[in-house]
C-alpha cells in the first residue's frame, strides 16, 4: 500500500497516525506539508528515521524546493521523488491510502 | 466624538501584532496575513509580526515554487522594511524544534523565547491570529 501524507508533522498528528498504521514493507510518501518531516535536524527526525527502517519513505521534491528545504538535507533513507515518481508509486501500489 | 476628531487629524495608531503560526503553501492563511498586514501599514498603525510554530517556515530563505505552480511571496517579507514594519519577531522554541536558526531566515528579525513571546503579546492593543 502507498500512504501520502499532506500535513505538517509539527501541526497535525496524520504523520504519526500514518506511522502507527503502516505496515512494514509500505511506502509512505511525504507530500505538500508533509515534507518539513523530511528534514534533519528537526523534533520529528527520530519518528521517521525509525520508519524507514522497514518501510521506504518517500518526499516529493518540488513541495521540498517551494519550502526553500534542500535535497541535501532529507534524513538519510528518505527518497527524494518527482511527480513522475509519485505517478510510479501510485502505478505500482496495489492500493493508495491519503492521511490528510 | 473626541475619537471623531482624532480620526480626522490624521488617526488614533494603536499597536498591532500579528501572529503566525501556519506553514506558508499547505494553506492560505499566510498570504492572508500578509495582505493584512500591509493594510494595518497602511492605516500607519504600530505594526509588530510575529512568528511561531510553523510560522517560523514562512521566512524560511531559498523557497522556491516554480515546481508547484504556486505564487512564491516570501520576497514580500523582505519588502516590509519600506512599509516601515520593522518589528519582526520569531520564537526561538518554534526554531530549535524545526532545527532552524536565524541564518536560515530571509529577514532580520528578534528572536526571543516563548516568555519573552508572552510578554510582546500582552504589549499590545490588537491581536491577529493566523
Amino acid at each position: 500500500m502507498l500512504h501520502t501524507v499532506n500535513k505538517s508533522p509539527f501541526e497535525k498528528n496524520s504523520l504519526d497516525s500514518c506511522l502507527q498504521h503502516a505496515k512494514a514493507g509500505s511506502a509512505i510518501l511525504l507530500i505538500e506539508d508533509a515534507v518539513y518531516a523530511a528534514v534533519s535536524g528537526t523534533a520529528v527526525e527520530g519518528r521517521v528515521k525509525a520508519a524507514a527502517q522497514d518501510k521506504k519513505v518517500y518526499a516529493l521534491g518540488p513541495d521540498l524546493k517551494a519550502r526553500g528545504l534542500d535535497e541535501g538535507q532529507v534524513i538519510d533513507g528518505v527518497t527524494v521523488v518527482d511527480y513522475g515518481g509519485f505517478v510510479d508509486l501510485a502505478a505500482e501500489a496495489d492500493k493508495v491510502q491519503s492521511w490528510l | 466624538m473626541s475619537e471623531e476628531d482624532t480620526m480626522e487629524e490624521g488617526g488614533t495608531v494603536k499597536k498591532f501584532l500579528y501572529v503566525n503560526r501556519r506553514a506558508p503553501y499547505g494553506s492560505i492563511y499566510a498570504l492572508e496575513s500578509l495582505e493584512v498586514v500591509l493594510i494595518g501599514a497602511a492605516f500607519e498603525q504600530d505594526v509588530s509580526v510575529l512568528f511561531m510554530e510553523d510560522g517560523v517556515y514562512q521566512i524560511k530563505k531559498g523557497q522556491d515554487t516554480k515546481g508547484v505552480d504556486m505564487k512564491n511571496f516570501s520576497p514580500t517579507y523582505r519588502a516590509l522594511e519600506m512599509y516601515d514594519v520593522e518589528k519582526l519577531y520569531v520564537e526561538k522554541e518554534s526554531l530549535d524544534e524545526r532545527g532552524l536558526t536565524e541564518d536560515d531566515l530571509l529577514v532580520p528579525v528578534e528572536v526571543m523565547t516563548r516568555a519573552q513571546v508572552s510578554d510582546l503579546m500582552e504589549e499590545q492593543e490588537v491581536i491577529f491570529n493566523f
